[in-house]
Protein backbone atom coordinates (compact mmCIF):
# COMPACT_ATOMS: atom_id res chain seq x y z
CA UNK A 1 0.00 0.00 0.00
CA UNK A 2 1.35 3.43 -0.91
CA UNK A 3 2.05 5.95 1.83
CA UNK A 4 -0.74 8.30 0.85
CA UNK A 5 -3.27 5.48 0.98
CA UNK A 6 -2.05 4.40 4.40
CA UNK A 7 -2.33 7.86 5.88
CA UNK A 8 -5.78 8.64 4.57
CA UNK A 9 -8.30 7.90 7.32
CA UNK A 10 -10.77 5.16 6.53
CA UNK A 11 -14.44 6.14 6.43
CA UNK A 12 -16.99 4.52 8.71
CA UNK A 13 -19.51 2.44 6.79
CA UNK A 14 -23.17 3.58 7.04
CA UNK A 15 -25.19 1.97 9.85
CA UNK A 16 -28.49 3.46 11.12
CA UNK A 17 -28.78 5.35 7.83
CA UNK A 18 -29.12 2.14 5.80
CA UNK A 19 -30.18 -0.63 8.18
CA UNK A 20 -33.76 -1.77 7.63
CA UNK A 21 -35.63 -1.60 10.94
CA UNK A 22 -36.73 -5.00 12.23
CA UNK A 23 -39.77 -5.18 14.58
CA UNK A 24 -37.50 -6.28 17.47
CA UNK A 25 -35.12 -3.39 16.82
CA UNK A 26 -38.00 -0.88 16.67
CA UNK A 27 -39.54 -2.19 19.91
CA UNK A 28 -36.15 -2.07 21.63
CA UNK A 29 -35.82 1.62 20.80
CA UNK A 30 -39.47 2.27 21.74
CA UNK A 31 -38.81 0.56 25.09
CA UNK A 32 -36.08 3.13 25.77
CA UNK A 33 -38.15 6.07 24.56
CA UNK A 34 -41.16 5.03 26.65
CA UNK A 35 -38.82 4.57 29.62
CA UNK A 36 -37.66 8.18 29.28
CA UNK A 37 -41.26 9.34 28.76
CA UNK A 38 -42.28 7.54 31.97
CA UNK A 39 -39.68 9.54 33.90
CA UNK A 40 -41.42 12.77 32.90
CA UNK A 41 -44.89 11.23 33.23
CA UNK A 42 -44.07 10.26 36.81
CA UNK A 43 -43.15 13.89 37.50
CA UNK A 44 -46.69 14.83 36.40
CA UNK A 45 -48.07 12.22 38.78
CA UNK A 46 -45.95 13.63 41.64
CA UNK A 47 -47.20 17.12 40.77
CA UNK A 48 -50.80 15.85 41.06
CA UNK A 49 -50.07 14.23 44.47
CA UNK A 50 -48.35 17.40 45.72
CA UNK A 51 -51.36 19.46 44.69
CA UNK A 52 -53.66 17.01 46.46
CA UNK A 53 -51.54 17.35 49.60
CA UNK A 54 -51.67 21.15 49.22
CA UNK A 55 -54.87 23.10 49.08
CA UNK A 56 -58.17 22.66 47.26
CA UNK A 57 -57.33 25.59 44.96
CA UNK A 58 -54.02 24.01 44.00
CA UNK A 59 -55.67 20.64 43.41
CA UNK A 60 -58.48 22.13 41.32
CA UNK A 61 -55.91 24.03 39.26
CA UNK A 62 -53.76 20.96 38.51
CA UNK A 63 -56.83 18.78 37.98
CA UNK A 64 -58.15 21.39 35.56
CA UNK A 65 -54.86 21.35 33.62
CA UNK A 66 -54.86 17.56 33.40
CA UNK A 67 -58.52 17.58 32.42
CA UNK A 68 -58.00 19.91 29.45
CA UNK A 69 -57.81 18.47 25.93
CA UNK A 70 -54.01 18.83 25.86
CA UNK A 71 -53.74 17.42 29.38
CA UNK A 72 -55.80 14.40 28.45
CA UNK A 73 -53.72 13.83 25.32
CA UNK A 74 -50.56 13.85 27.43
CA UNK A 75 -52.14 11.48 29.96
CA UNK A 76 -53.24 9.21 27.11
CA UNK A 77 -49.63 9.14 25.86
CA UNK A 78 -48.38 8.52 29.40
CA UNK A 79 -50.71 5.57 29.92
CA UNK A 80 -49.69 4.11 26.54
CA UNK A 81 -46.00 4.52 27.42
CA UNK A 82 -46.62 2.79 30.76
CA UNK A 83 -48.43 -0.15 29.20
CA UNK A 84 -45.93 -0.47 26.34
CA UNK A 85 -42.99 -0.39 28.75
CA UNK A 86 -44.67 -2.93 31.04
CA UNK A 87 -45.33 -5.33 28.15
CA UNK A 88 -41.72 -4.83 27.01
CA UNK A 89 -40.60 -5.59 30.55
CA UNK A 90 -42.54 -8.86 30.57
CA UNK A 91 -40.88 -9.73 27.24
CA UNK A 92 -37.47 -9.11 28.78
CA UNK A 93 -38.34 -11.26 31.83
CA UNK A 94 -39.28 -14.11 29.51
CA UNK A 95 -36.05 -13.66 27.53
CA UNK A 96 -34.02 -13.78 30.73
CA UNK A 97 -35.26 -17.34 31.27
CA UNK A 98 -33.88 -18.24 27.82
CA UNK A 99 -37.30 -18.52 26.16
CA UNK A 100 -38.90 -16.64 23.26
CA UNK A 101 -35.58 -15.87 21.57
CA UNK A 102 -36.21 -17.74 18.32
CA UNK A 103 -36.20 -15.67 15.14
CA UNK A 104 -39.93 -15.82 14.40
CA UNK A 105 -41.12 -15.96 18.03
CA UNK A 106 -39.20 -12.81 18.95
CA UNK A 107 -40.52 -11.07 15.85
CA UNK A 108 -44.12 -12.00 16.64
CA UNK A 109 -43.67 -10.95 20.28
CA UNK A 110 -42.35 -7.55 19.18
CA UNK A 111 -45.36 -6.95 16.91
CA UNK A 112 -47.73 -8.17 19.66
CA UNK A 113 -46.12 -5.74 22.13
CA UNK A 114 -47.07 -2.82 19.91
CA UNK A 115 -50.58 -4.07 19.09
CA UNK A 116 -51.16 -5.10 22.72
CA UNK A 117 -50.08 -1.74 24.11
CA UNK A 118 -52.43 0.17 21.79
CA UNK A 119 -55.37 -2.17 22.43
CA UNK A 120 -54.88 -2.13 26.23
CA UNK A 121 -54.54 1.67 26.31
CA UNK A 122 -57.76 2.12 24.37
CA UNK A 123 -59.45 -0.47 26.61
CA UNK A 124 -58.23 1.38 29.71
CA UNK A 125 -59.61 4.71 28.48
CA UNK A 126 -62.79 3.00 27.32
CA UNK A 127 -63.23 1.54 30.80
CA UNK A 128 -62.61 4.96 32.36
CA UNK A 129 -65.15 6.43 29.96
CA UNK A 130 -67.74 3.78 30.87
CA UNK A 131 -67.15 4.17 34.64
CA UNK A 132 -67.46 7.94 34.51
CA UNK A 133 -70.35 7.83 32.07
CA UNK A 134 -68.57 10.07 29.55
CA UNK A 135 -65.82 12.67 29.93
CA UNK B 1 -20.45 5.92 22.10
CA UNK B 2 -23.80 6.56 20.49
CA UNK B 3 -23.42 8.64 17.35
CA UNK B 4 -26.37 8.61 15.01
CA UNK B 5 -24.71 10.43 12.11
CA UNK B 6 -21.64 9.57 10.09
CA UNK B 7 -18.33 11.46 10.47
CA UNK B 8 -17.69 14.11 7.84
CA UNK B 9 -15.27 11.99 5.81
CA UNK B 10 -17.80 9.13 5.75
CA UNK B 11 -20.88 10.95 4.44
CA UNK B 12 -22.12 9.21 1.33
CA UNK B 13 -22.35 11.38 -1.82
CA UNK B 14 -24.31 10.64 -5.00
CA UNK B 15 -22.13 8.68 -7.41
CA UNK B 16 -21.81 7.83 -11.04
CA UNK B 17 -24.48 6.16 -13.19
CA UNK B 18 -22.73 3.62 -15.41
CA UNK B 19 -24.11 3.07 -18.92
CA UNK B 20 -26.62 0.28 -19.51
CA UNK B 21 -25.15 -2.75 -21.32
CA UNK B 22 -25.84 -2.47 -25.07
CA UNK B 23 -28.69 -4.51 -26.49
CA UNK B 24 -29.74 -5.91 -23.11
CA UNK B 25 -33.45 -5.88 -22.31
CA UNK B 26 -33.60 -7.81 -19.04
CA UNK B 27 -31.88 -5.41 -16.62
CA UNK B 28 -31.50 -5.20 -12.85
CA UNK B 29 -30.33 -2.01 -11.21
CA UNK B 30 -27.53 -2.21 -8.62
CA UNK B 31 -26.62 0.67 -6.31
CA UNK B 32 -23.27 -0.01 -4.75
CA UNK B 33 -21.24 1.81 -2.07
CA UNK B 34 -17.82 2.88 -3.37
CA UNK B 35 -14.79 4.30 -1.61
CA UNK B 36 -11.16 4.24 -2.67
CA UNK B 37 -8.13 4.99 -0.50
CA UNK B 38 -6.29 6.18 -3.62
CA UNK B 39 -8.19 9.44 -4.20
CA UNK B 40 -9.48 12.20 -1.95
CA UNK B 41 -13.22 11.74 -2.49
CA UNK B 42 -15.90 10.90 0.07
CA UNK B 43 -17.76 7.57 -0.26
CA UNK B 44 -20.41 7.51 -3.01
CA UNK B 45 -23.10 5.20 -4.37
CA UNK B 46 -22.65 4.12 -7.99
CA UNK B 47 -25.49 2.83 -10.16
CA UNK B 48 -24.95 -0.15 -12.46
CA UNK B 49 -27.25 -2.14 -14.72
CA UNK B 50 -26.79 -5.91 -14.75
CA UNK B 51 -27.85 -7.94 -17.79
CA UNK B 52 -29.88 -10.73 -16.21
CA UNK B 53 -29.80 -12.79 -19.42
CA UNK B 54 -26.02 -13.07 -19.04
CA UNK B 55 -25.77 -13.49 -15.28
CA UNK B 56 -26.46 -15.96 -12.45
CA UNK B 57 -29.37 -15.49 -10.01
CA UNK B 58 -27.54 -14.47 -6.84
CA UNK B 59 -26.57 -10.97 -5.69
CA UNK B 60 -22.91 -12.06 -5.80
CA UNK B 61 -23.32 -13.18 -9.44
CA UNK B 62 -24.42 -9.63 -10.24
CA UNK B 63 -21.40 -8.11 -8.49
CA UNK B 64 -19.02 -10.45 -10.34
CA UNK B 65 -20.79 -9.63 -13.60
CA UNK B 66 -20.31 -5.89 -12.97
CA UNK B 67 -16.63 -6.42 -12.15
CA UNK B 68 -16.07 -8.50 -15.29
CA UNK B 69 -18.20 -6.56 -17.75
CA UNK B 70 -18.46 -2.94 -16.58
CA UNK B 71 -16.11 -1.77 -13.84
CA UNK B 72 -13.04 -3.85 -12.90
CA UNK B 73 -12.21 -1.48 -10.03
CA UNK B 74 -15.25 -2.63 -8.00
CA UNK B 75 -13.78 -4.34 -4.93
CA UNK B 76 -15.37 -7.00 -2.70
CA UNK B 77 -14.42 -10.22 -0.92
CA UNK B 78 -15.75 -13.56 -2.17
CA UNK B 79 -14.53 -17.10 -2.29
CA UNK B 80 -16.71 -20.21 -1.98
CA UNK B 81 -19.96 -18.89 -3.55
CA UNK B 82 -21.95 -21.36 -1.45
CA UNK B 83 -22.36 -19.79 2.00
CA UNK B 84 -19.59 -21.61 3.84
CA UNK B 85 -16.60 -19.22 3.76
CA UNK B 86 -18.32 -16.05 4.99
CA UNK B 87 -16.24 -13.75 2.77
CA UNK B 88 -19.04 -12.01 0.88
CA UNK B 89 -20.89 -10.76 3.99
CA UNK B 90 -22.34 -7.32 3.23
CA UNK B 91 -25.42 -5.19 3.77
CA UNK B 92 -27.93 -6.00 1.02
CA UNK B 93 -31.36 -4.37 0.91
CA UNK B 94 -30.92 -3.03 4.44
CA UNK B 95 -29.91 -6.26 6.15
CA UNK B 96 -26.61 -8.09 6.56
CA UNK B 97 -26.30 -11.34 4.66
CA UNK B 98 -24.09 -13.31 2.29
CA UNK B 99 -24.19 -12.07 -1.30
CA UNK B 100 -23.73 -15.63 -2.58
CA UNK B 101 -26.82 -17.06 -0.89
CA UNK B 102 -29.09 -14.03 -1.35
CA UNK B 103 -31.16 -14.28 -4.53
CA UNK B 104 -31.59 -11.13 -6.60
CA UNK B 105 -35.27 -12.05 -6.92
CA UNK B 106 -35.60 -11.91 -3.11
CA UNK B 107 -34.55 -8.26 -3.03
CA UNK B 108 -37.58 -5.99 -2.80
CA UNK B 109 -37.83 -2.65 -4.55
CA UNK B 110 -36.46 -1.26 -7.78
CA UNK B 111 -32.76 -1.65 -7.07
CA UNK B 112 -30.34 -3.95 -5.27
CA UNK B 113 -28.75 -1.66 -2.69
CA UNK B 114 -25.39 -2.83 -1.37
CA UNK B 115 -23.21 -1.40 1.41
CA UNK B 116 -20.29 -2.81 3.37
CA UNK B 117 -21.01 -4.39 6.78
CA UNK B 118 -22.31 -1.48 8.92
CA UNK B 119 -20.29 0.70 11.29
CA UNK B 120 -16.89 -0.68 10.26
CA UNK B 121 -13.82 1.12 8.90
CA UNK B 122 -13.81 0.67 5.12
CA UNK B 123 -10.62 -0.55 3.40
CA UNK B 124 -12.09 -0.22 -0.08
CA UNK B 125 -15.63 -0.36 -1.55
CA UNK B 126 -17.38 -3.35 0.07
CA UNK B 127 -14.32 -4.53 2.04
CA UNK B 128 -14.51 -3.67 5.76
CA UNK B 129 -11.61 -3.84 8.22
CA UNK B 130 -12.49 -6.74 10.55
CA UNK B 131 -9.35 -6.56 12.71
CA UNK B 132 -11.26 -5.69 15.88
CA UNK B 133 -13.78 -8.57 15.70
CA UNK B 134 -10.91 -10.98 14.97
CA UNK B 135 -8.95 -9.68 17.95
CA UNK B 136 -12.08 -10.08 20.09
CA UNK B 137 -12.45 -13.65 18.88
CA UNK B 138 -8.83 -14.36 19.94
CA UNK B 139 -9.55 -12.86 23.36
CA UNK B 140 -12.11 -15.55 24.24
CA UNK B 141 -9.50 -18.28 23.43
CA UNK B 142 -11.69 -20.33 21.07
CA UNK B 143 -10.01 -23.70 21.54
CA UNK B 144 -10.31 -26.71 23.85
CA UNK B 145 -8.72 -26.08 27.26
CA UNK B 146 -8.12 -28.91 29.72
CA UNK B 147 -6.19 -29.67 32.89
CA UNK B 148 -6.61 -33.46 33.00
CA UNK B 149 -3.87 -35.35 31.12
CA UNK B 150 -4.59 -35.85 27.45
CA UNK B 151 -6.18 -39.25 26.76
CA UNK B 152 -4.29 -41.79 24.64
CA UNK B 153 -6.93 -41.71 21.92
CA UNK B 154 -9.43 -38.86 21.78
CA UNK B 155 -11.55 -36.74 24.15
CA UNK B 156 -14.77 -38.72 24.47
CA UNK B 157 -18.18 -37.05 24.32
CA UNK B 158 -21.68 -38.49 24.63
CA UNK B 159 -24.21 -38.04 21.85
CA UNK B 160 -26.24 -35.78 24.16
CA UNK B 161 -23.26 -33.54 24.94
CA UNK B 162 -22.30 -33.41 21.29
CA UNK B 163 -25.85 -32.30 20.42
CA UNK B 164 -25.37 -29.22 22.62
CA UNK B 165 -22.93 -27.89 20.03
CA UNK B 166 -25.53 -27.95 17.25
CA UNK B 167 -26.51 -24.45 16.22
CA UNK B 168 -23.13 -23.16 17.41
CA UNK B 169 -20.40 -25.02 15.52
CA UNK B 170 -22.00 -24.06 12.18
CA UNK B 171 -21.01 -20.39 12.60
CA UNK B 172 -18.78 -19.33 9.70
CA UNK B 173 -17.62 -16.06 11.32
CA UNK B 174 -18.96 -13.86 8.54
CA UNK B 175 -19.74 -11.17 11.19
CA UNK B 176 -23.17 -10.38 9.70
CA UNK B 177 -24.64 -10.54 13.23
CA UNK B 178 -21.73 -8.71 14.84
CA UNK B 179 -22.14 -5.68 12.56
CA UNK B 180 -25.97 -5.71 12.67
CA UNK B 181 -26.02 -5.02 16.41
CA UNK B 182 -26.61 -1.39 17.50
CA UNK B 183 -24.97 -2.17 20.86
CA UNK B 184 -21.89 -3.24 18.94
CA UNK B 185 -22.07 -0.09 16.78
CA UNK B 186 -21.98 2.13 19.87
CA UNK B 187 -19.56 0.10 22.02
CA UNK B 188 -17.70 -2.06 19.49
CA UNK B 189 -14.36 -1.83 21.23
CA UNK B 190 -15.63 -2.97 24.64
CA UNK B 191 -18.67 -5.13 23.91
CA UNK B 192 -17.62 -8.49 22.43
CA UNK B 193 -20.61 -8.67 20.08
CA UNK B 194 -22.97 -11.52 19.09
CA UNK B 195 -20.59 -13.53 16.87
CA UNK B 196 -17.82 -13.62 19.47
CA UNK B 197 -20.23 -14.37 22.34
CA UNK B 198 -21.76 -17.24 20.35
CA UNK B 199 -18.23 -18.65 20.02
CA UNK B 200 -17.65 -18.10 23.75
CA UNK B 201 -20.81 -20.11 24.50
CA UNK B 202 -19.74 -22.84 22.08
CA UNK B 203 -16.73 -23.52 24.39
CA UNK B 204 -18.62 -22.89 27.63
CA UNK B 205 -21.05 -25.75 27.01
CA UNK B 206 -18.52 -28.14 25.45
CA UNK B 207 -18.51 -31.08 27.89
CA UNK B 208 -14.78 -31.67 27.20
CA UNK B 209 -13.67 -28.13 28.06
CA UNK B 210 -12.35 -27.62 31.59
CA UNK B 211 -11.89 -23.83 31.62
CA UNK B 212 -15.58 -22.94 32.12
CA UNK B 213 -14.94 -20.92 35.30
CA UNK B 214 -12.10 -18.89 33.79
CA UNK B 215 -14.15 -18.28 30.65
CA UNK B 216 -17.09 -16.97 32.70
CA UNK B 217 -14.74 -14.81 34.80
CA UNK B 218 -13.47 -13.19 31.61
CA UNK B 219 -17.05 -12.43 30.45
CA UNK B 220 -18.27 -11.10 33.82
CA UNK B 221 -18.01 -7.46 32.76
CA UNK B 222 -20.54 -4.66 32.22
CA UNK B 223 -19.40 -4.28 28.62
CA UNK B 224 -18.01 -7.57 27.28
CA UNK B 225 -21.24 -9.51 27.89
CA UNK B 226 -23.88 -7.24 29.39
CA UNK B 227 -24.05 -4.68 26.57
CA UNK B 228 -26.44 -7.12 24.91
CA UNK B 229 -29.88 -5.53 25.30
CA UNK B 230 -31.76 -8.22 23.32
CA UNK B 231 -32.30 -6.01 20.28
CA UNK B 232 -32.30 -9.32 18.34
CA UNK B 233 -30.84 -7.99 15.08
CA UNK B 234 -28.22 -10.76 15.28
CA UNK B 235 -30.76 -13.58 15.21
CA UNK B 236 -32.91 -11.82 12.61
CA UNK B 237 -30.00 -11.41 10.20
CA UNK B 238 -27.84 -14.56 10.57
CA UNK B 239 -27.50 -16.06 7.05
CA UNK B 240 -26.92 -19.50 8.56
CA UNK B 241 -30.11 -19.41 10.66
CA UNK B 242 -28.20 -19.53 13.97
CA UNK B 243 -29.29 -17.79 17.17
CA UNK B 244 -26.57 -15.64 18.81
CA UNK B 245 -29.16 -13.90 21.04
CA UNK B 246 -30.09 -17.23 22.59
CA UNK B 247 -26.42 -18.14 23.12
CA UNK B 248 -25.90 -14.82 24.92
CA UNK B 249 -29.01 -15.39 27.07
CA UNK B 250 -27.64 -18.82 28.01
CA UNK B 251 -24.32 -17.25 29.09
CA UNK B 252 -26.22 -14.74 31.24
CA UNK B 253 -28.10 -17.67 32.79
CA UNK B 254 -24.83 -19.49 33.51
CA UNK B 255 -23.62 -16.35 35.30
CA UNK B 256 -26.68 -16.33 37.57
CA UNK B 257 -26.61 -20.08 38.16
CA UNK B 258 -22.98 -20.16 39.29
CA UNK B 259 -23.68 -17.44 41.87
CA UNK B 260 -26.52 -19.47 43.41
Amino acid sequence: MSKSAATRPRPLSPHLQIYRFTPTMAMSILHRITGIALFFGTLLFVLWLLAAAGSKTQFDFINGLFGSILGRLILFGYSWALIHHALGGIRHLLWDTGHGLEKHTSRTMAIMTLIGSVVLTIALWGAAWALRGGF
Amino acid sequence: MVEFTLPKNSKVKPGKVWPKPEGATNLREYRVYRWSPDDTENPRVDTYYVNLDDCGPMVLDGLIWIKNKIDPTLTFRRSCREGICGSCAMNIDGANTLACTKGMADVRGDAVRIYPLPHMPVIKDLVPDLSIPYAQLSSIEPWLQTVTPEPATEWRQSHEDRAKLDGLYECILCFCCQTSCPSYWWNGERYLGPAVLLQAYRWLIDSRDEATGERLDMLEDPFRLYRCHTIMNCTQTCPKGLNPAKAIAEIKKMMVERRA
